[in-house]
This record gives C-alpha cells, sequence and structure tokens, in this order.
C-alpha cells in the first residue's frame, strides 16, 4: 500500500531494533529488572499485536497494555443502561460495532438485539443521525463512547441535529478523557512504570501541552506515537533515549497529524456541546474524578440520560475479575485467575476480553508467544 | 412440495427417457410481478412457478416429465473401492446479487467446490429456495439463469428442487439450499488430519475478495474501485492438481471463517504447527486497506474460489505450477509449511519480521456474508 508500506518496512526495523538494543545496553535499571513501558492506547495494543512486535523487542522491555480502549472500561451498569435504552419500545438503538459484545449484568447488545430489541451497528454518529432522518417515527439513541478521539465528531453531530431540527435524535454519553485517568494510574500504589509511549488520536484533538504534568510532576518521559508499527518501534526507542539521558519530556513522534496546540476548531465543539461530570466510573479502575463528560443542559433535548428512564446502577465487576490490574499494568492477561478458563471471548467476564483492542482479547486471540519456542526459518 | 425433473440421458430407459415422438409439454408462465403466499400453496400458482422459473432454466428442453424424486444411474456405475461423495450447503448472502457473482452461482460453485476439494468429480445436484413473499419473479428468473449457466460451466446437472414461499420478514429475500453429488475414484485419500511437519502449504490465489466484496457491496463504505468476488469453480483446478501430485495430503476451500480458520483445523487435526510467512501470502492491496479501515483481518475473510492445500515438500513446486497452469490458480503462492510446533497452532511470520499466532475466530462483528 502507497503510503502506509513506509511505514511497515522491514529493513527500517531492524535498523531501529538495533539502536533499542544498544541504548537498552546502556540504560543500567535494565539489569535488575525490565523496563515498563505503557501504551496508553487501544489502536497501539493492536499494532503490538497484529504485527508481532513485542516478540521483536528485547526481553529488557516490557509493554504494559493500558486502559486506552474505551470499550474496555466501560462499567457494567452503563452497558445495563444500554441494554434497557435498546428495549425500551420505539427506541433505535445505533452503536459502534465493538460495543456489541460487551458484558452486562444480565446481557450484551447482542443478546438484546436476539431478543428483539432493534440495535443497529454504525460507523459513525453522522450515521445515527440519519437513522434518525430516514425514521421519524422512532427514537434514535447514538450510544456514544471513546476519548477525546471520538468525541468531536460525536459533539458535530448534536450541532447538527440542532442545525437540522431533527426532534428524535439523542445521545447516551459515555465519552472520556485521558488526562484524569493517567494521573490516576500514576497515583496508584502498584504500578511501576518507567515511561509512556502516548496515544496519537487523543493527541490530534488535544495536542501535546496536557501531557505536561507527566513529565514535570512524575518524572516519566511520554512520547505521542503513531500507529504503523515503525511509529511505535521509533517510540520505544525515543522513550528509551530520553531514560538513558536521564531526560524527562513529552515529545511528538506523531508530527504528521498532531500539532502542539491540537485541533481548535474540533476542541470548541467538544466544549459547546460537553461539561465534565464530577465523576464517572470505570470497569476495574473504581470512580475517577472528572474523567467523563455529560451533555451541557443547553443540548439537554439531545441527551438520552435526560429523556429516558434508565436504571443508572452501580453494579461492582465480577469478583473473580482482574480487570483493574490488568489495566494499570500491575499484572499481565494471563496471570489474572480467570483468563482463558472462566473468562474467554465466547464468554467474556470483562471487556478486556470483548474488544479487539483489549488487552485480554490481543492475548488470547494474537498469542503469548513468549511461551512458544521459535522453530526453524521462514517458509 | 418437492418436484423433480427426471434425468433422461443420465438415466436408463426405464427410468422415464421420453418416447420418441412425444410432444413436449408447453411451458407455463407466471404473469404476476411478485412471488406471493399463493405461489407456496401446493397448487397450480406454485406449479406454474417452478415451471416458469426453475425448469424453465434447469430443463430447458421442458421433456421431462416431473416426479418426487430424480432417478440416476452411473454411467459404467461404480468400479470396486469407488465411493459416492455427497455434500449440502445453503447459501443466505445478501446483497442477491454482487460484483463477480450472485447467490445462484455461489450455491452452484460452493457445491461443486465442496465436492471437488473431497477430491469427487461433482455430477448432480439439487436446489431449494426458500423465497420471501414479495420477491420480484424476475429476480428469482435472473438467479435460476444463472444458476443454470454455472451448472452448465461446472458440468453438473440440477436434478431436482424444492420452493418454499414465506411470509414477508420470515427470511431475507431469498435463501437457497444445494445438494451436491459426485464420485470419488481409487487412489485419493485427503484427510485434515494428513498434514505432516516439512510439508508445504500452499493456495491458489488472492485472499478475501469474496469478504470485502460483499461487505463493500453492502454500502458500508463505498469504495471507489469496487472489488469483485473471487467466486469460481474449482472442479478443473483441483482435478489438474490431483493429477499432477497424487501424494496431496488435505485440501479445503476458504469459504466461511477464511484461511484462518482452515489452517486451525488441520493443524489441531494432524496435530502440529503451521507457519505462514505474511510477505508470501497473497491479499490483494485493496482488500488489506479496506481491511485496514475497518478492522478487520484479511485471513478471516471469506473466498469463494480459493482453496489451501498441504502437500509433501519435494512436490510443492510441481503443485505450484499445476495450480498455476489453471484460470483460477494464475495467483497460486506457496505461503507457509508444516512444523512439529507448537502443537495445534498457526504462526505467521510478520511482514515486519515478528510473529504472532493466527487463532480461531471466535465471534464476529461481520453480517453474514456466504
Amino acid at each position: 500500500m502507497k503510503y502506509v508500506d513506509e511505514f511497515r518496512d522491514p529493513d527500517k526495523a531492524r535498523a531501529l531494533l538495533r539502536e533499542i538494543e544498544k541504548s537498552v545496553a546502556r540504560i543500567d535499571t535494565c539489569r535488575h529488572r525490565p523496563l515498563a513501558l505503557m501504551e496508553v492506547c487501544g489502536g497501539h495494543t493492536h499494532t503490538i499485536f497484529k504485527f508481532g512486535i513485542e516478540t521483536m523487542l528485547p526481553d529488557a522491555i516490557e509493554l504494559v497494555h493500558g486502559p486506552g480502549c474505551p470499550v474496555c472500561v466501560l462499567p457494567i451498569g452503563r452497558v445495563d443502561d444500554c441494554v434497557a435504552l435498546a428495549e425500551t419500545p420505539g427506541v433505535i438503538l445505533a452503536t459502534f460495532g465493538d460495543a456489541m459484545r460487551v458484558p452486562g449484568s444480565k446481557k450484551s447488545l447482542m443478546q438484546a438485539r436476539a431478543d428483539g430489541a432493534d440495535v443497529r451497528m454504525v460507523y459513525s454518529p453522522l450515521d445515527a443521525l440519519r437513522l434518525a432522518r430516514d425514521n421519524p417515527d422512532r427514537e434514535v439513541v447514538f450510544f456514544g463512547l471513546g476519548f477525546e478521539t471520538t468525541m468531536p465528531s460525536t459533539a458535530l453531530t448534536v450541532l447538527q441535529a440542532e442545525r437540522e431540527g431533527i426532534g428524535n435524535f439523542s445521545l447516551y454519553c459515555n465519552h472520556i478523557t485521558i488526562i484524569p485517568t493517567i494521573k490516576a494510574i500514576l497515583d496508584s500504589p502498584d504500578v511501576e512504570l518507567d515511561g509512556f509511549i502516548g496515544p496519537g488520536h487523543v493527541s490530534m484533538v488535544i495536542g501535546a501541552r496536557p501531557y505536561r504534568f507527566i513529565a514535570e510532576r512524575y518524572r516519566r518521559p511520554l512520547v505521542i506515537a503513531g500507529f504503523e508499527p515503525l511509529d511505535v518501534l521509533q517510540s520505544v526507542w525515543m522513550v528509551l533515549k530520553q531514560i538513558e539521558q536521564g531526560r524527562c519530556e513529552i515529545e511528538n513522534q506523531y508530527g504528521r497529524i498532531v500539532p502542539d496546540d491540537g485541533n481548535r476548531a474540533a476542541l470548541e465543539a467538544v466544549e459547546r456541546v460537553f461539561e465534565l461530570r464530577e465523576q464517572f466510573e470505570w470497569r476495574g479502575l473504581g470512580s475517577i474524578d472528572r474523567s467523563g463528560v455529560r451533555v451541557r443542559s443547553a443540548y439537554a433535548r439531545y441527551d438520552a440520560e435526560r429523556r429516558f428512564a434508565v436504571p443508572s446502577l452501580r453494579i461492582a465487576d465480577p469478583e473473580a475479575c482482574q480487570c483493574g490490574e490488568v489495566l494499570r499494568g500491575a499484572i499481565k492477561p494471563r496471570h489474572c485467575k480467570v483468563f482463558g478458563t472462566a473468562c474467554t471471548p465466547e464468554t467474556p467476564l470483562g471487556a478486556l476480553m470483548v474488544s479487539s483492542e483489549g488487552a485480554c482479547a490481543a492475548y488470547y486471540r494474537y498469542g503469548d508467544l513468549d511461551r512458544i519456542p521459535a522453530e526453524g526459518a521462514p517458509a | 412440495m418437492n418436484v423433480a425433473a427426471r434425468v433422461p440421458e443420465a438415466g436408463p430407459p426405464e427410468a422415464g427417457r421420453p418416447e420418441a415422438g412425444r410432444p413436449a409439454r408447453r411451458r407455463a408462465r407466471v404473469n404476476v410481478p411478485t412471488v406471493t403466499l399463493a405461489h407456496g400453496g401446493g397448487g397450480k400458482a406454485m406449479r406454474d412457478l417452478i415451471d416458469d422459473v426453475f425448469l424453465g432454466a434447469f430443463d430447458e428442453h421442458g421433456l421431462a416429465p416431473l416426479e418426487d424424486q430424480a432417478r440416476l444411474s452411473l454411467e459404467g456405475g461404480l468400479a470396486p473401492g469407488e465411493r459416492l461423495a455427497l455434500t449440502t450447503d445453503s447459501y443466505v448472502v445478501d446483497p442477491l446479487f454482487f460484483p463477480g457473482g450472485d447467490i445462484g452461482r455461489l450455491a452452484v460453485y460452493g457445491t461443486v467446490n465442496d465436492l471437488a476439494v473431497g477430491g469427487a468429480t461433482p455430477l448432480y445436484l439439487t436446489c431449494s429456495a426458500i423465497i420471501e413473499e414479495g420477491l420480484a419473479v424476475d429476480t428469482l428468473r435472473r438467479v435460476a439463469r444463472s444458476m443454470a449457466e454455472a451448472a452448465t460451466l461446472c458440468g453438473v446437472r440440477i436434478v431436482t428442487g424444492d420452493t418454499k414461499v414465506v411470509p414477508r420478514g420470515a427470511c431475507d429475500k431469498l435463501y437457497l439450499n444445494t445438494a451436491g453429488v459426485g464420485v470419488l475414484r481409487t487412489g485419493i485419500s485427503l484427510g485434515v488430519d494428513a498434514a505432516r511437519p516439512g510439508d508445504r502449504v500452499l493456495v491458489n490465489g488472492v485472499l478475501g475478495d469474496h469478504g470485502a466484496a460483499i461487505l463493500n457491496a453492502r454500502g458500508d463504505m463505498a469504495l471507489s474501485s469496487p472489488i469483485e468476488s473471487d467466486c469460481a469453480p474449482l472442479h478443473g483446478l483441483i482435478a489438474g492438481l490431483l493429477a499432477a501430485v497424487p501424494t496431496v495430503r488435505f485440501m479445503r476451500d476458504l469459504t466461511r471463517g477464511g484461511l484462518a480458520t482452515v489452517l486451525n483445523e488441520a493443524a489441531e487435526a494432524s496435530a502440529v504447527g503451521i507457519e505462514i510467512d505474511e510477505a508470501a501470502t497473497p491479499i490483494r492491496e485493496e482488500v488489506n486497506g479496506f481491511c485496514d479501515i475497518l478492522g478487520f483481518d484479511p485471513l478471516y475473510l471469506a473466498n469463494e474460489g480459493r482453496i489451501a492445500c498441504v502437500v509433501p515438500e519435494e512436490d510443492a513446486e510441481v503443485a505450484l505450477a499445476a495450480l498455476r497452469a489453471h484460470e483460477h490458480g494464475a495467483g497460486a503462492a506457496i505461503i507457509g509449511r508444516i512444523t512439529e510446533r507448537p502443537a495445534g497452532r498457526v504462526v505467521m511470520r510478520t511482514r515486519f519480521g515478528g510473529r504472532r499466532i493466527v487463532d480461531m475466530l471466535v465471534g464476529d462483528q461481520l453480517p453474514r456474508i456466504c
């Protein structure tokens, strides 16, 4: 593929890996324990597994798969609310495909659809708005979720609905923000991280500046990274360089997409439509202050939480689940008590096993090749 | 109700060869634009629909009297050691017509291919149609004609069938089922458990075109350069391969679940590992791009004209040449090999230089595609 192939070039990968090995050899910490680098974003987790990047890196580097998969951190109570909305007579619930299989306390949206609810898969919130336009006698509720990456498109859709005067469209808002979450992880006692691979698409919206506290207050390096495999390798190398040279800075490897100041138009749309909630519940991580947004009262008529009665119950994660420890990087998926036994992609207990960006599903699907010895040369 | 046309030239004289000089029946004609429940009622309307649409396509000469079963005979009978092969498959693809094929073509090629990958020579097919009330009769005619053309191309005859009409909403436009009978000659022994370390894995062309074409035809992504389905009959390609390399261990068509699923089944059944090389695995640029955008993996996309086969290492080049010699094998490639470990698993060596496990697909987000 033109344009993409140059970011997947194995020769450049080999050259970068040699530099990474040299850098590791110069870092003292590596003699005692592996360096733990967290990729915050689920998109990076996906790239790492798809291209086998973990199998290429030296043993002295351990990649910790962070909380950046919005589907994975959705608490059970919010899924239940969504199922209740979908089962409300007259409602069409529009959702991204990934959210279909996330287990609620009784069922997922997929099961609700099998039971007769009208659940439609869409690729963009504008598709949901089109559904509303095409079905004027139905109420269309869009299951909005994601970090700052998807927030602007949801906000613009609400603004578009207002402009067109579409009255049968509303948003069940589960959008979350990345910065308080990184801070919560840095503040938790069982986490030891040496640096971050920063989220690329979130940063395209918010820019590089909001991460400064990570370098200044927590003394950890962060490199904003792109999503092609060479992007990830180069970013790992840039973090190592900082550690090697004793620097803690916010660097931008993904400069071709991410401006330092972010995207002003996108941020303005977000600011117009959304406001911070005091608290938002995360699966596995518990309640995090000011980590989620809701629809401002000026747009109340587009807010499904105001327009429909939903149970809004807080439901604890299953006791056996160790999603939180996996999300914080305190344990690897395979160390979870129920990984691959009670919790599998067919019968997921936690959302990390459901989404293609979830660390557990990635481990289950693409495997833990460290434990399988390589054999011979390629065919 | 089940209606079978007799098979004059295939059957012995007592099985109903029309008497010389007997006039052909006049073909009935359906004069309404859409199928209604009346066409499933068992009366004249149904009889006319079958006569017009299906017999009109499958029994051009209109000579065969209708019975409840097809009566078949095999020229020369079965030789000692020869066996019959029987298969059935249902087709529910949406949309009914897509770039590179349609549901009728798919229903014939799919069943022919299921027979062929076992080493059988396909002979006869059945055709059952479940029709949603409201389907245009012309649509049904188009599908039946497409089936007839496909059958002719494959050298098989559609000899019996059934139609049902269900109320609107009880099915989606049209579902087809075809069963197929073929003869398995002696000396061919293919098995999913027959792969041995050192063997090579081959495919006959680029992967994932059908799955991507169907998804794109549903209009979700509106790609500017439409991808065409790979839907094709493979009996000729397979016959050529088996003639050149009788030692083929295993062969499977790569339909639902794609290459990844078939290789996982082989790895498990043969208790071997399979290592495939991403750089050697042919996938069209457009299909890769399409999958990148949607987050799919082309290894799991359905194909309707692709097989994977496992052959002993020393026969791999001959097998490759035999595949490439056929029009449906021009893009054939050796993509991997059988290893001792990890037993039961498929590993891909990525183009980028890493390795990853290619697991069975668990559930999928894809709407039905074949």
